[in-house]
């Protein structure tokens, strides 16, 4: 039988605490189960595996995969190779940390609070917003309970969101919505980015939220300058989806008139996992608290006038408030938020900045190389922050093909998502990019073809 | 040893830096050539500044600060806290996994999908169901799935009247939450004295506007739906579906299925059944499985095999489309199938069968001070009324603050609802006899302390690093942020 | 001796609201029973003026650090005021239930509706019976 160090009775406890139960056998425990659901066969499972066949297994699967430390990587459309500082792990590894859940009992869960309340703080800090929450499960769903929520702040039942909002996240958003009876429509594209002028004819006072994201699914800077207006005069609420790292070089949402900002915080020293798990910002103006969906710490005082931490506006969720909750959200994505902090307070503001810088420039430099050689073409002027579209001249399966015999995770095919868009793929420069693995890069796409 | 700790906001100094990185090796720009500078942030970012010695001296503290499973004993009822693998930690953190990007061509992720399709095996082997998604990342994400697939399936069919959800009363919160979620209206269902679902209520309250019942067997208080056989029957004639909540399935495992008790539509809490940790509220995983005729409807992509090649099935016409951006928390769900890999079918069976001799065991320690209003052979967990405590000064939520100076995490206060000053307990499998005796002990001295002294109790606890938090205070007046200048 | 404050002149509901008609419009709260069961209140959501509310029906939501109540219409109106004090001070409904603490005025539509509400007789013995069980 495997596991048996993980399960601490004998079989003399077992026989002593069935005495003190007062019962003959094991099977008296599961007399309650009726015959007829009793599975009546042992469950058929591959053998056990000790800790060392354990290892041997799954690292035989782990080898199995490419990845970022044996490949060179230009994939981004959500999650990207950012450098990943090693105090995240030593932190996050702590298992005062990782063992514990939900701080219900705050006055052994100080630790978690007080690391989540700095979360949300910086959160604060870099989106200009008054309040965020401990997290939500990803971008995508960020971005829908974002919408969600503007339809219960406005208590209308419509949303408008641009198609340069990440095609996975307007997946999400369009499940969230139909399953709700809620109505979606698209904001048309216009040279990659939001049309803002179908928007305004889109508008109307009908329409709860308007969600558009900055950098957009192509990287671009979108000019989104007057859209708040335009979305504030309708009484409608602003959502945008915003890439963290890029905030310390870009406009803050809240300047530009944000009322909610959600996103996806994977760069925020979050390992890429094959996709899972991320973080899901989301953050508002402080009039919108009580539509928040998710877990809020909040600062308190002792029964002595200590400061400390609890959970707070809990009357919200869906413990206490049940079918009424402004979510069903439970679990979040806590200890992911704590990873983020602990980057954050790393990094500082002069190292965030630095890797915004970075990708900024490496991004241009990588563009500007690529769309030099015959064959490529910038699919959307426009200014990027770290990734750009570009059509290539041919099949970029093919392509990435070519460029995984390099060892480079090449960019990813944009037709499945954008139909009309035919040969064009999405590459992402992260501040780890080097002028040589560009350069590489470069070299191997002009030998195609 | 009473002290409030220094927040990050409050330490370091201009100037310091916790980071490396290296210089841009590419020609440079000037910013504002690359990105318009109306498009540019104009005040510089506020963060802390601090060195790398002092980041991790702060956040150390704080975990010292802090409860887990590691730390002891954390009987918090529903959620099974049990012990957390170290080797499934490990493995999760190995390059080939926790590094790879979700759109990797399938030719460079061959040992994640083989994963994936071996865990699915695994889980349809343990539920009895025919097909799982590992899309969603959480339980109450994983229910809200579940019903947007019987939501699709009804539709699909052109049957547009069915509206309403039934859940019984004593159901976790976040069930009517989903309901309501999912564009259904929640359909309260009592329970009998037993405590167990009220059969004839159930069969009265059905009909051709039910959608669904969903159900959590063994149910929140501990106790198996003994009739879920004419429960089922009763719900699928009249054209609904059996969804099951699997929060509680550490009960059962190799003992009953719920594909066997006529569910359509289970969640799994991989963080609580098969070990994972909750990591101070997540990530957590919550895989949903059907059955045969609900999974045209799972969403997309399904993990396939044709030949000895694992690939994402896309095609899937009926699908509800995505609940996540990309296919769930992955990095989670290795460290689950390694569980499941490591105990085996003998093993799992055993961890069932050892969460209900601790459950059981405890409850008839207890009930020895304790009043047990649902007094029969119990699962998992089982649920203790502090009434009679509460009427002497001292309720639920005190003697959860005592046990804090024992150095145990107490259990689910004031849940299940059907229970006044409930204190649900759930000791888990991976308990010691030992530790359940003193847990024990333990609460038969807080009985005493408040036949002795309730108002005591009351303002507990005493030795922990703050002490009872106001929470009126906090949301009366929620300060839910650092800011500079309010120090 | 009965331990709430349970004060003449009013009527009460079974949900444990209070109403003081004053001519055609009535006065809407909370009883004394009520808060002290909720506990602290932290927090009152109101309707606006001029919502239809209906007897028996959720009109507006009271909460306490852990528990929601809805607040029942006594009858059926339109609301005409409401308290904005408590949008700053709730815990007002704790200290006053029946005097600062009262939450909006409607506009009664049916007067007679308030004859099928309990005097405080009939109330004091509900209350016991409540507390009771």
């Amino acid at each position: 039988m495997g596991g048996k160090h993980y399960l601490p009775l004998t079989d003399q406890d077992r026989n002593e605490m069935l005495a003190a139960i007062g019962v003959k056998s094991v099977e008296d425990l599961f007399s309650d189960i009726p015959k007829e659901v009793r599975l009546q066969r042992e469950l058929e499972l591959p053998p056990a595996l000790a800790e060392s066949e354990a290892i041997k297994h799954l690292s035989s699967l782990a080898s199995k995969n490419k990845h970022f430390h044996n490949c060179v990587s230009f994939m981004g459309a959500g999650v990207y190779d950012h450098f990943i500082p090693s105090v995240i792990k030593h932190i996050t590894g702590r298992s005062e940390f990782y063992t514990c859940y939900t701080p219900y009992q705050p006055e052994i869960s100080q630790g978690v609070l007080q690391a989540i309340f700095e979360y949300q703080t910086m959160i604060c800090q870099l989106t200009g917003m008054d309040v965020a929450n401990a997290s939500m499960y990803d971008g995508g769903t960020a971005v829908a309970e974002g919408a969600v929520m503007g339809c219960g702040a406005t208590r209308r039942s419509k949303a408008l969101v641009s198609r340069s909002v990440s095609p996975f996240y307007r997946a999400v958003l369009k499940n969230y919505f139909h399953s709700r009876g809620l109505e979606l429509e698209e904001i048309p594209l216009r040279d990659g980015c939001t049309d803002t002028g179908e928007l305004e004819k889109m508008l109307g006072d009908d329409v709860a939220s308007v969600i558009l994201q900055q950098p957009n699914f192509f990287g671009l800077v979108e000019e989104i300058g007057g859209v708040a207006d335009m979305v504030h005069n309708h009484k409608a609420v602003l959502v945008i989806s915003a890439d963290p790292l890029s905030l310390p070089l870009l406009q803050p949402p809240a300047e530009y008139g944000a009322d909610i900002v959600v996103g996806e915080g994977q760069g925020l020293g979050v390992p890429a996992s094959f996709g899972g798990p991320l973080l899901g910002i989301m953050a508002s103006r402080s009039k919108f608290v009580r539509q928040l969906p998710g877990r809020i710490a909040g600062e308190t005082v002792d029964s002595e006038g200590n400061r400390g931490y609890v959970l707070t506006l809990q009357t919200r969720e869906q413990h206490i408030r049940r079918e009424k909750a402004a979510s069903n959200i439970c679990s979040n994505e806590a200890l992911v938020a704590l990873g983020a902090a602990v980057y954050m307070a790393a990094m500082g503001p002069q190292g965030m900045r630095e890797v915004a810088e970075q990708c900024l420039q490496k991004a241009a430099y990588t563009r500007e190389s690529i769309t030099a050689l015959k064959g490529f073409e910038n699919a959307f002027p426009g200014p990027a922050f770290k990734e750009f579209a570009v059509t290539v001249p041919g099949d970029p399966a093919e392509l990435n093909r070519k460029l995984l015999e390099k060892d480079i995770l090449g960019g990813v095919d944009l037709a499945p998502f954008y139909p009309e868009l035919n040969n064009v793929m999405l590459f992402a420069v992260t501040e780890k990019r080097t002028r040589e693995e560009i350069d590489t890069l470069v070299r191997e796409l002009e030998g195609w073809k | 040893m009473r002290k409030s700790k220094a927040l990050i906001f409050e330490m370091g100094r201009s100037g310091r830096q916790g980071y490396s990185l290296p210089s841009c090796d590419v020609p440079e720009k000037p910013v504002d050539e690359l990105l318009p500078k109306k498009m540019q942030r104009s005040e510089p970012l506020e963060l802390p500044e601090l060195s790398e010695v002092e980041i991790i001296r702060h956040f150390t503290e704080l975990s010292t600060r802090n409860f887990g499973v590691d730390t002891g004993f954390y009987p918090l009822g529903s959620c099974t806290m049990k012990y957390n693998p170290k080797t499934n930690e490990e493995v999760a953190a190995l390059p080939g996994f926790a590094f790879m990007h979700p759109c990797q061509p399938p030719e460079t992720t061959q040992g994640a999908l083989e994963l994936l399709y071996n865990m699915e095996e695994g889980l349809k082997e343990l539920t009895a169901m025919d097909r799982f998604t590992m899309q969603p990342a959480a339980g109450a994400h994983g229910e809200l799935t579940g019903l947007m697939v019987i939501q699709a399936y009804h539709r699909s069919r052109g049957d547009h009247k069915r509206n309403k959800v039934l859940i019984p009363l004593s159901a976790h919160g976040t069930n009517p939450a989903t309901v309501s979620m999912a564009g259904y209206e929640v359909v309260q269902v009592p329970c009998d004295d037993r405590g167990l679902v009220d059969l004839e209520a159930l069969k009265e309250a059905v009909d051709d506007t039910t959608a669904a019942l969903m159900l959590t067997n063994p149910s929140t208080l501990g106790l198996f739906e003994e009739e879920i056989m004419p429960m089922a029957k009763a719900v699928h004639e009249a054209g609904g579906l059996l969804y099951y909540d699997g929060a509680n399935l550490n009960a059962i495992m190799g003992y009953a299925r719920p594909g066997d008790m006529g569910f359509d539509v289970v969640h799994l809490n991989i963080h609580k059944t098969l070990a994972t940790p909750h990591g101070g509220g997540g990530p957590g995983g919550g895989p949903v499985g059907v059955k045969e005729r609900l999974t045209p409807y799972l969403p997309v992509p399904l993990v396939d095999k044709k030949g000895d090649e694992y690939f994402f099935n896309y095609d899937l016409p009926d699908s509800i489309g995505k609940v996540h951006s990309f296919y769930g928390n992955f990095g989670v769900a290795v460290k689950a199938y390694t569980y499941m890999r490591m105990m085996g079918a003998g093993g799992l069976k055993q961890a069932s069968t050892d969460a209900v001799i601790n459950a059981n065991y405890l409850m008839s320690l207890l009930k020895k001070t304790y009043h047990v209003p649902y007094d029969r052979i119990c699962k998992h967990e089982f649920v203790v009324s502090a009434r009679p405590e509460k009427k002497k000064g001292a309720g639920a939520g005190d003697i959860a603050k005592a046990l804090l100076d024992r150095n145990f995490h107490p259990p689910t206060v004031y849940f299940p609802l059907i229970v006044e000053e409930a204190l649900m307990i759930e000791p888990t499998d991976t308990e010691a006899k030992e530790t359940l005796d003193a847990f024990a002990a333990v609460m038969e001295q807080i009985s005493r302390d408040i036949d002795q002294d309730a108002e005591k109790v009351a303002h507990g606890p005493y030795n922990t690093v703050v002490g009872r938090l106001d929470e009126v205070r906090a949301a009366r007046s929620p300060v839910m942020r650092w800011e500079k200048d309010k120090g | 001796m009965m331990k709430y404050n349970i004060i003449d002149g009013v009527k009460y509901t079974r949900k444990h609201e209070w109403a003081r008609q004053e001519g055609n419009t009535a006065v809407v709260g909370l009883s004394d029973y009520a808060q002290d069961k909720l506990g602290e209140i932290v927090f009152v959501e109101l309707p606006d003026v001029g919502t239809e509310v209906e007897a028996g029906k959720g009109s507006a939501v009271i909460e306490s650090v852990k528990a929601v109540a809805d607040l029942y219409a006594p009858a059926d109106g339109s609301v005409v005021e409401v308290n904005e004090e408590l949008l700053d001070q709730p815990e007002v409904i704790n200290s006053d239930p029946y005097g600062e603490g009262w939450v909006y005025k409607i506009e009664l539509k049916d007067e007679s509706q308030m004859d099928q509400l309990m005097d405080k007789p009939a109330y004091e013995k509900f209350v016991v019976e409540e507390d009771e069980e």
